[in-house]
């Protein structure tokens, strides 16, 4: 019991909890399980697309293009629905993992093989996607009329009482919890973010680690992208403009090192359902929205600072003296 | 045993063949063959008015990157340099409808902007905290609190003497902005490369722990550079508030990116330690010069940014591959 306290998990779980009372207290629907229900269902996107952030991010990486990589799936899965109706569901959420997986690649492949820094290849790739958006769609919107009801209908779908994106965010948790637990790729994952030389010594491939991460967290915005589009319904070249540090703020919500090797699944759904609360929070308490950029940047700057204090990990400096020589 | 005097030098002799090979000059290459290729493609292009126009694209940026060139170089990072820009503006806007005259006016940019890095700048050397996320949760903050002012609503009706900071000329078809960002292009070389300062800044980026112990004040140092970019941010959002007439929330959006990209294009190397401001400058004019020949052939905006975008990857890796090749001839 009093380990459970020590965890930063916790305690996040424990403003969440706060703060869903003290909202109740104004609007007493605001804690219903229709209601909370409802906001996880809202944060699913953000959820996913975090745990992607977060493998990378573990591998002392940062991907910036993530949104872009969204908007750009989403428009190629709108576009295919538009142009060909009969294509069925299926087909058309393995093309955005292969394509978003693809664009993931393309990023992996810059970081693995010619060497340059994570944060300039994704830096350059965000706009270059987005362009690319543009280019393929000339400007033009895929609009709600366009899209087959069965597009836009999937996620809307119950399945045992819960809509099928929910379904979707929780399959995501699952499968992450047991990849970066369980799995021989997920332990190096942590472990290149920790002491990269040491996991070159303990056998483990750096480079196409960090390659594979990306293409994970590529496929992942892929998926997000079909998802984005048959939400909102209306794919455009704007679609989740400046989202990615949204993605990054949930990481870092949820107690994600940004120089790798911590952060868990837990940490990170937090996170983003943290956000997520917040700006399902605000308008039922009858704050302007103008609003919930400021409070959001105030929550991850005392995230941070919260964090700086459990991160210092006391093993890690074993000689003292010989670290001051 | 006489005492012998050392020079070692902070940089190598170089011949000509290195000289030739450098960053700087590669770079000066693609922005002449982006020149040359402008003229070629537009009738318009070589002119001194479109010249003129021309620099109106990357200064404002420009006059970012020269700082955050250094706070680069140092081993940090600001991200929030475009939301400072907005906070900037609103509360000029904000000053605006007191009637305060355009003295006034620049100040409270500058000062607000001194305030955006100083609060930066604290938490990063304060409290140890890595400036990328602290500056993701200041970007956020400083907007907002700009769209908290500002909500849907736009500040207009500046004073007539404001609109020369951003349309104004010094000299017939030299503009005030130009002139601007190169005295501050010249300032920040002097202090970057000439001066004790600059040298501490290389020292921290090479190896933070070994400036420490040689008694440099990191702490101090990188606090005084996030300041320098909260100033700058500020000069040049009364360039763009000038520029635009008016201001709203969603001021300078992508700013950051793009003056992080003019200059890691500018050879500084994103993990510190390394990068001249020369090189930041002619990417600067490189961005510049894509953007407005791109405009001119009637190419949209974001179509243009895949360009940057392309250009920022290859610029980056050329020389990666380069050093590789070269190293398996030799072998």
């Amino acid at each position: 019991m009093k380990q459970l306290f020590t965890y930063r998990e916790t305690w996040l779980a424990l403003a969440m909890a706060l703060m869903i009372a003290a909202v109740n207290v104004r609007f007493s629907g605001f804690a219903a399980p229709e209601n909370l229900g409802q906001i996880f269902n809202d944060t699913a996107i953000l959820i996913i697309l975090a745990l992607g952030q977060m493998a990378i991010i573990l591998t002392r990486s940062i991907d910036l293009s993530l949104a872009a990589n969204l908007c750009f799936t989403g428009m190629v899965v709108a576009m295919l629905n538009a142009a060909h109706p009969a294509i069925p569901i299926g087909i058309l959420i393995a093309v955005s993992l292969f394509v978003g997986l693809l664009l993931g690649a393309i990023n992996g492949w810059l970081v693995w093989k010619i060497g340059i820094p994570p944060i300039v290849v994704t830096l350059g790739t965000l706009t270059i996607y987005r362009g690319s958006t543009f280019v393929i769609s000339g400007g033009a919107w895929v609009n709600a009329d366009q899209m087959s009801p069965g597009f836009v209908g999937f996620q809307r779908e119950f399945f045992v009482g819960i809509p099928v994106l929910s379904w979707l965010a929780i399959i995501s948790i699952v499968a992450f919890y047991l990849f970066l637990s369980r799995t021989a790729l997920g332990r190096s994952i942590y472990a290149i973010g920790v002491n990269p030389t040491a996991s070159v010594y303990a056998g483990i491939n750096v480079g196409r680690t960090k390659f594979i991460a990306f293409c994970i967290s590529g496929a992942i915005a892929g998926l997000a992208g079909y998802l984005w589009i048959s939400r909102y319904v209306i794919a455009s070249v704007e679609v989740a403009n400046g989202y990615e540090l949204n993605i990054i703020a949930a990481c870092v919500i949820g107690g994600s090192s940004i120089s790798g090797g911590i952060g868990s699944v837990a940490g990170t759904v937090l996170g983003a359902l943290f956000l997520g609360l917040i700006s399902n929070a605000l308008p039922v308490i009858n704050v302007s929205p103008f609003w919930q950029m400021a409070i959001s940047g105030a929550a991850i700057l005392l995230a941070i600072v919260l964090n700086a204090r459990s991160e210092k990990k006391p093993g890690r400096i074993i000689l003292k003296k010989a670290e001051v020589l | 045993m006489t005492a012998e005097v050392r020079i070692i030098p902070d940089q190598l002799e170089s011949g000509w063949r290195v000289r030739l090979l450098s960053w700087e000059m590669l770079l000066f290459g693609v922005a002449f063959a982006i020149f040359i290729a402008n003229s070629f493609a537009s009738p318009y292009f070589l002119n001194a008015f479109s010249l003129s126009d021309l620099t109106f694209n990357f200064c404002e940026k420009g006059l970012i990157a020269l700082a955050m060139a250094l706070l680069i170089v140092s081993g940090e990072i600001d991200l929030s340099v475009a939301s400072t820009m907005a906070l900037c503006s609103t509360l000029m806007g904000l000053a605006v409808q007191f009637g305060l005259g355009t003295p006034g006016l620049v100040l409270i940019a500058i000062g607000v902007g001194l305030l955006c890095g100083m609060f930066n700048g604290a938490l990063v050397t304060g409290l140890g905290l890595p400036s990328i996320v602290v500056t993701i949760g200041t970007m956020s903050l400083y907007r907002g609190i700009a769209f908290i002012i500002l909500g849907d609503q736009a500040y207009k009706g500046y004073p007539e003497s404001f609109a020369f900071f951003g349309q104004g000329y010094v000299w017939w078809v030299i503009s005030f902005e130009f002139t601007l960002f190169m005295a501050f292009a010249a300032v920040f070389w002097f202090v970057l490369h000439k001066t004790n300062f600059g040298r501490r800044i290389f020292a921290i980026g090479n190896s933070q722990t070994t400036a420490l112990y040689s008694g440099v004040n990191v702490r101090q140092i990188k606090f005084i550079l996030f300041c320098l970019t909260g100033i700058m941010s500020g000069i040049a959002s009364v360039l763009l508030t000038s520029r635009l007439g008016s201001t709203r929330p969603s001021l300078a959006q992508g700013y950051e990116l793009e003056s992080i990209t003019m200059v890691v294009l500018g050879g500084v190397a994103i993990t510190g330690g390394a990068g001249s401001i020369v090189g930041v400058v002619i990417a600067a004019f490189i961005m510049g010069l894509v953007t407005f020949g791109l405009g001119l052939l009637n190419v949209p905006g974001i179509v243009m940014s895949i360009f940057i975008g392309l250009l920022l990857i290859i610029t980056i890796a050329l020389p990666i591959l380069w050093r590789r090749f070269s190293w398996l001839a030799t072998r």
